[in-house]
């Protein structure tokens, strides 16, 4: 009989580090399937490649405000002063080897990181997973969207283009905005008023390329643990599946070559995105001064909620007498975002509150079969969405010629009534259609009734 | 004749059936299944032309060729890779899906970490004592070691928010750092100004300067003489959210919006220089402060003085008297 070659390199990891039963364990892990749990996969192999692409790119990269006068290859910039972050991103993009492509390919993994996990925190709200046992893996999910979000707004603030800067000023006024302390932390961070200390540019690009990814990092090994802990959830298919019986595919051979495959198909689109598509073409914006500004700025996706809540907020502080207690950034740039995480980080419990359910779930819901849930999550998402959308009103008026402020006054109403229309619409479609499943069920149990009377 | 190669094909196919061992053997970890030679074929094809795509991509770094090329070899590499463990996962392993067991906590052992922690502390008589000095000093450790973050600015001294180099006298000149004449401010359209011999990154050095037929002008009495022959400056940091006021809205046809506005592309705040920098529409909560202007002997412009407000995004105390 032949040897098995594997016999030897598993005897010394056993003897050694005791790996066997764990390697066992982790082979035959069983993972239920569905297509829609291979979201947050997604977004765990777009981090892969944002340290990958971001590696390289730091090893080119500048983080000095420091003044230079540019004499690279991109000709309508020759002989502009700008800072050496800028300079040096414009010569990784020009001058580096695959420079652009692996600074484009950061970029659109970004774009889809984020995506993936505001995929993924959808399916876990919408079927109910985030439900006992599995509320801290889903308070680590949420940790690890700010985290991101943070991520990704430092990431192309560090460049120094016009927009970035653009960006930092509406960063900065939003920590002005922060009642009472507002000042004195626009000053902590910043280092002085804006645009800052020369070392403030240190201070996003420490935070940008370790302390942000260490955090993330740390937590995506907390979130799996944690799943791994106490097991996937699953759909009820065919009766095999109950709330202490799961059934699914073993890591080892099932899932492992479909989730590879999905690692690869990640990054395969990722840097097909990277070196077909462009994104963030930074030597187009200039550098950042000041005294200039573009029309038609618009932040990365993400963000988009954010500068859409900023613009609907009517004009005022809130003031007393002549002391100002809350700047105006602080509706659109610290109370929405807070409103929203604050939701869905308090999810679980305020279910809890609502429902009385205090029993384990590790069978999903249907969004069908929680008509309350899913209504509340259409219309939370619609009220956001609304906001989202109201950030690109300045495009609609660019294209299609609309009044902005008639549209800013249409989004300042429709924000607060689309969201209990959809509410409504929501909670009756989850019903009509549990009530249709119901008639089929009876219609179903009276044929074979009949067959058997017709016996 | 015919019959006999019949008969050995057929022996042949059942021998062949028979080596292969697609029958669950006893004893068996792993679900056995039927071998897929067109699968592996399949995947070996994939995994050689990813091996093409990658060289491919090394030449197209070698030559220097275009991010499209080389973003397409890489992607092509990835992807064939990715379709090489799809077909192996779907024609390569066995389909399994197998019955598992969700954990159940095991409240013995919970009671167990209660009790060693307990028991642990039956020494202890002053439980109580013990756990505010352990606080005490954890608390105390904590701010020593929070403490040197206070150097990252100048905390609980907002005097710096209301700095500006503007002084009475100062000239206004352009980016190039020409004093800016009166008589080149034309209606219609608006210049950026900053101060002579200050640094145009400070955020209360960059104006805006526009001209409007000083009929139109509704100023507050203080300021009727800030605006001489109807030349107003602003600040050009929006008071909302620290951007640039880059758009002048100055209807050239049919107004829909009918008075002239100084707008900021980030959030669109309007200000209506007009009536001294007035929110017209939009998010901001204060006026944009305006800098009074005079023009000297040469037609020069300058600064009669310092801005009418706090330069820049509103924070709590911005409305207060700058420190002097």
């Amino acid at each position: 009989m032949r040897r098995d070659p594997l016999q030897e390199p598993i005897r010394f990891l056993d003897e050694r580090a005791g790996a066997a039963p764990l390697l066992r364990k982790a082979l035959r892990y069983l993972f239920p399937d569905h297509w829609s749990f291979l979201l947050g996969e997604v977004a765990l192999y777009a981090f892969v490649v944002l340290v990958g692409t971001g590696i390289y790119l730091a090893l080119f990269f500048e983080p000095s405000l420091a003044d230079t006068v540019y004499n690279g290859a991109y000709a309508p910039l020759q002989g502009r002063t700008m800072s050496e972050a800028y300079r040096s991103a414009l010569d990784l993009s020009f001058e580096v080897d695959a420079g652009l492509l692996m600074r484009q390919t950061h970029h659109w993994a970004a774009d889809v990181f984020v995506a993936a996990i505001v995929l993924h925190l959808l399916r876990i709200f919408f079927t109910g997973a985030y439900r006992k046992p599995r509320e801290l893996t889903y308070l680590v999910g949420l940790t690890m969207l700010m985290a991101a979000l943070l991520e990704g707004y430092l990431g192309y603030s560090l460049v120094d283009d016009l927009l970035s800067g653009m960006g930092l000023a509406i960063g900065y006024s939003v920590g002005l905005s922060v009642p009472v302390v507002g000042g004195d932390l626009g000053l902590l961070i910043w280092g002085a008023p804006f645009p800052g200390d020369p070392a403030f540019q240190s201070r996003m690009y420490i935070a940008h390329v370790l302390l942000l990814p260490a955090l993330i990092a740390g937590l995506i090994g907390l979130h799996l643990a944690l799943v791994a802990s106490r097991h996937h959830t699953q759909f009820r298919r065919l009766g095999a599946q109950t709330e202490r019986r799961l059934v699914g595919v073993p890591t080892f051979p099932g899932q492992a070559p479909r989730s590879l495959g999905l690692m690869f198909a990640v990054a395969a689109m990722l840097f097909a995105l990277g070196g077909l598509v462009q994104i963030n073409p930074i030597w187009l914006w200039g550098p950042y001064e000041l005294a200039l500004g573009t029309n038609g700025a618009q932040p990365d996706w993400y963000l988009g909620w954010l500068i859409g809540a900023l613009r609907l907020v009517p004009g005022f502080d809130v003031t007393i007498g002549d002391y100002t207690l809350i700047a105006n950034p602080f509706w659109g740039g610290v109370l929405l975002p807070g409103i929203v995480f604050a939701v869905l980080f308090a999810l679980p419990w305020l279910e809890r509150r609502f429902t009385g359910d205090h029993a384990t779930h590790n069978l999903l819901d249907r969004p069908r079969d929680a008509p309350g849930r899913t209504a509340f999550g259409f219309a939370f998402l619609s009220w956001v969405f609304m906001i989202f959308v109201a950030g690109s009103a300045d495009r609609v008026t660019v294209f299609f010629g609309i009044d902005y402020a008639s549209q800013i006054w249409f989004y300042r109403f429709a924000v607060w009534v689309v969201p209990v229309l959809v509410f409504f619409a929501a909670r009756r479609l989850c019903r009509e259609l549990q009530r249709a499943e119901q008639i089929e069920r009876s219609q179903e149990e009276a044929e074979a009734e009949g067959r058997l009377v017709g016996r | 004749m015919k019959l006999r190669q019949w008969i050995v094909a057929l022996f042949a196919l059942l021998r062949l059936r028979r080596r292969r061992p697609p029958s669950d053997e006893p004893g068996r970890l792993v679900e056995a299944g039927p071998p897929a030679p067109r699968g592996e074929l399949a995947v070996i094809a994939l995994l050689v032309l990813a091996a093409l795509a990658a060289a491919l991509f090394v030449v197209f770094y070698g030559i220097g060729a275009s991010t499209q090329a080389l973003g397409g070899a890489l992607a092509g590499a990835l992807g064939l890779i990715a379709a090489a463990l799809i077909v192996a996962g779907k024609l390569l392993v066995v389909d399994e899906e197998l019955p598992g067991h969700y954990p159940e906590p095991d409240p013995s052992e919970q009671e167990s970490v209660g009790r060693i922690v307990a028991e642990s502390g039956s020494r202890i008589t002053r439980k109580r004592l013990l756990g505010a000095a352990a606080g005490t000093a954890g608390g105390a450790l904590g701010a020593a070691l929070i403490a040197p973050a206070v150097s990252l600015g100048p905390v609980f001294d907002p005097s710096p928010l209301y700095d500006t180099p503007w002084r009475r006298g100062r000239r206004l000149v352009d980016s190039s750092g020409e004093p800016l004449l009166a008589t080149s401010i034309a209606t219609g359209s608006f210049y950026t100004a900053f101060p002579q011999g200050a640094a145009n990154s400070l955020l209360g050095a960059p104006v805006v300067v526009v001209r409007l037929p000083e009929d139109e002008l509704e100023l507050p009495p203080e300021r009727v003489t800030w605006a001489p022959d109807g030349i107003l400056a602003f600040s050009k940091v929006c008071t909302h959210a620290g951007c640039a006021i880059a758009l002048y809205r100055t209807p050239k046809f049919e107004p829909v919006q009918p008075r002239p506005a100084l707008v900021c592309p980030c959030h669109y705040s309007a200000f209506e220089p007009a009536t001294g920098g007035q929110v017209l529409f939009g998010p901001a909560g204060r006026p944009l402060p305006q800098l009074p202007l005079a023009i000297d002997a040469g037609g020069a412009l300058i600064a009669a003085g310092g801005y009418s407000g706090a330069v820049g995004p509103s924070w709590s105390g911005v409305r207060d008297e700058p420190p002097s």
